[in-house]
């Protein structure tokens, strides 16, 4: 089992979602957040002024998956969320040690 | 591709400058003196007092109509999503005051021209608004001096243009939008506002005593909005996850509701005076009746639209109640000085059942309008120009056939207008922004600015459906 944990660009939300979806990948976590890369955030302007918006706004996607599924659902994470421009986001993946369903008790594999 | 923005920018408005240079020396003439008013007041048989309460009746109901634009101002950002709100307030900043300056260069010329090119549709008596012979005495009107005339009308046309930037929010590029909208507030409105309110062919269908109704703009400001707009809306399409392609409405809620109440309150503050100042004097009778018949719409309006809303859809809907105030108001609009009370309570109830029709209408067919402009507007505005010939005064047979023939007319070549001027802008510059910009939001796409910047963004929303 893994986790896949995705930055990606807020208009990439539903892409993801939908390619996700039509694998059969049904259940992840998304939250709001902000951070920068190499992009090193934008910039907005107030009157006349230019400012530095250090933190650009990202969706940060929660993926558990089987093992089996792992490579496919990242690569559907990929290809969707990619325009191809610098701020696109990037994946981080790793093993998780238990998983639980909370309503049944199912454990692991049958959690997911 | 900012510096080439800015370069779009001065290079579109000069026309404009240009224009206000050439119409200066129009400008440039004396004003009468107040003494002088007041003298040829009394020569023309209105008492000077009268004349002073006649026209400072009209610059207040004037002030209460500019009220308006705030109105539309809160109703609109607070319909839409928080990340359009910078877009949106600087479309109406600019709507308002683009609308006044061009109203001066071209539009009230266009609208009163006095004398005529084409008999009765179009006439044009120059640039500027130089003082007539008339002057700012009562030889000019009894009601009112010139630049009250003006200043009056002017708030008038920036409406029409308000209405349209609502129902295009949320997709449209700021610079094809404004180019967009100064022909329809410079050249489309006041050509077919002559045909009625310029003493063109409209007023006098049925000869010089009979013809179109239309006291203060059902049809003329409130409905060409809605035609511009509607246009506008079908060039433009729908906004992305409006509408799934298993034909689902998915609803795009509005940020804040406490903004659009506060709008739709200020809104029928204004109307007071838009058609309280339409009367065109302090007519003691005349005003009240207006006034009273004005308010009973709208709260008839009001409790129709939220009644009808709850039983159709089982929640009290305050969108809906909002909405069902600006239809009583359109509807009643037309005809404020001819219905009585009751028949004014009439009128509003229709129109607050035709406002919530309309908008679950139109999102059947797929004409997405976040702020329901179209419905209130148009819908309703077609609604309440029908009316005098249904009830009142003026019903009847010949009245209703004014009516229709004023209707279709005017949606015609309004339409006609705005199709034309969308596409041609739609094939030079682009109508609408990209995809991306589109989920960002306009505020940073268009003005690299947040109207929240304190808060958090959000974009994880219930209704994330779009077809992909």
């Amino acid at each position: 089992m893994h986790m896949i944990e995705a930055i990606i660009k807020p208009a990439a939300l539903d892409p993801v979602k939908a390619r996700l979806a039509s694998l059969g990948i049904l259940g992840c976590t998304a939250m709001e957040c902000r951070g920068f890369g190499k992009q090193k955030g934008h910039t907005e302007r107030y009157r006349g002024g230019r400012m530095d918006v250090g933190f650009v706004p990202k969706i940060q996607l929660k993926i558990a998956v089987r093992s089996e599924d792992l490579d496919k659902a990242v690569d559907a994470v990929t290809s969707a969320a990619r325009s191809g421009e610098v701020g696109d986001g990037k994946i981080f993946v790793y093993e998780l040690g238990k998983v639980v369903r909370i309503r049944t008790g199912e454990q692991n594999d049958d959690a997911l | 591709m900012n510096a080439t923005r800015i370069r779009w920018g001065l290079a579109l408005s000069l026309p404009l400058w240009v224009g206000l240079a050439a119409a200066s020396p129009a400008w440039a003439q004396d004003a009468a003196t107040t003494a002088e008013a007041a003298a040829e007041a009394v020569e023309e048989g209105v008492s000077a007092e009268m004349f002073t309460v006649n026209n400072l009746w009209i610059m207040i109901a004037g002030c209460m109509v500019f009220i308006m634009h705030l109105g539309f101002a809160s109703l609109e950002s607070g319909l839409t999503q928080a990340k359009n709100t910078v877009n949106i307030l600087f479309k109406n900043t600019m709507i308002v005051s683009l609308g006044i300056l061009t109203y001066a260069l071209i539009g009230f010329s266009l609208m009163y021209p006095g004398e005529w090119g084409v008999a009765g549709v179009l006439g044009w008596t120059g640039w500027g608004i130089p003082l007539p012979p008339g002057g700012q005495t009562s030889a000019y009107d009894a009601g009112y001096t010139y630049h009250t005339d003006f200043f009056f009308q002017a708030m008038f046309a920036a409406t029409a243009a308000t209405i349209v930037s609502g129902a295009v929010a949320e997709r449209i590029k700021l610079g094809p939008f404004l180019i967009f909208i100064i022909p329809i507030v410079a050249i489309s409105y006041p050509i077919t506002g002559s045909w009625q309110w310029g003493g063109g062919w409209l007023s006098t269908l049925g000869g010089d005593d009979a013809g179109f109704i239309d006291f203060a703009g059902s049809t003329l400001v409130h409905s060409v909005g809605a035609w511009a707009a509607l246009a506008a809306v079908i060039v433009l399409g729908p906004r992305l996850g409006k509408y799934a392609a298993d034909g689902t409405v998915n609803p795009i809620p509005g940020h804040n509701l406490a903004l659009a109440t506060i709008g739709v309150f200020l809104l029928w503050f204004g109307w007071f005076g838009f058609n309280g100042g339409s009367v065109l004097t302090a007519d003691a009778a005349a005003v009240s009746l207006v006034l009273t018949n004005t308010a009973l719409a709208a709260a008839a309006g009001a409790v129709a639209a939220g009644l009808l809303a709850y039983f159709v859809t089982r929640n009290a809907d305050l969108t809906m109640a909002l909405n069902g105030i600006l239809g009583g108001l359109v509807a009643i609009t037309a005809s404020a000085n001819i219905q009585t009370p009751m028949t004014a309570i009439i009128i509003g109830i229709i129109g607050g059942v035709i406002v919530v029709v309309s908008i679950i209408g139109l999102d059947r067919l797929r004409i997405d309008d976040p702020v329901g402009a179209i419905s209130a507007h148009g819908t309703c505005g077609v609604w309440g120009t029908l009316a005098p010939g249904i009830f009142g005064a003026s019903a009847g047979v010949t009245q209703l056939g004014y009516q229709v023939i004023g209707v279709v007319s005017i949606a015609a070549f309004t339409l006609a207008f705005a199709f034309i001027v969308a596409l041609a802008v739609k094939a030079t510059l682009g109508f609408r922004v990209d995809e991306a910009e589109e989920i960002e939001g306009l505020d940073l796409g268009e003005h690299e600015m947040s109207a929240y910047p304190d808060f958090p963004r959000v974009y994880i929303k219930s209704y994330h459906t779009r077809e992909i």
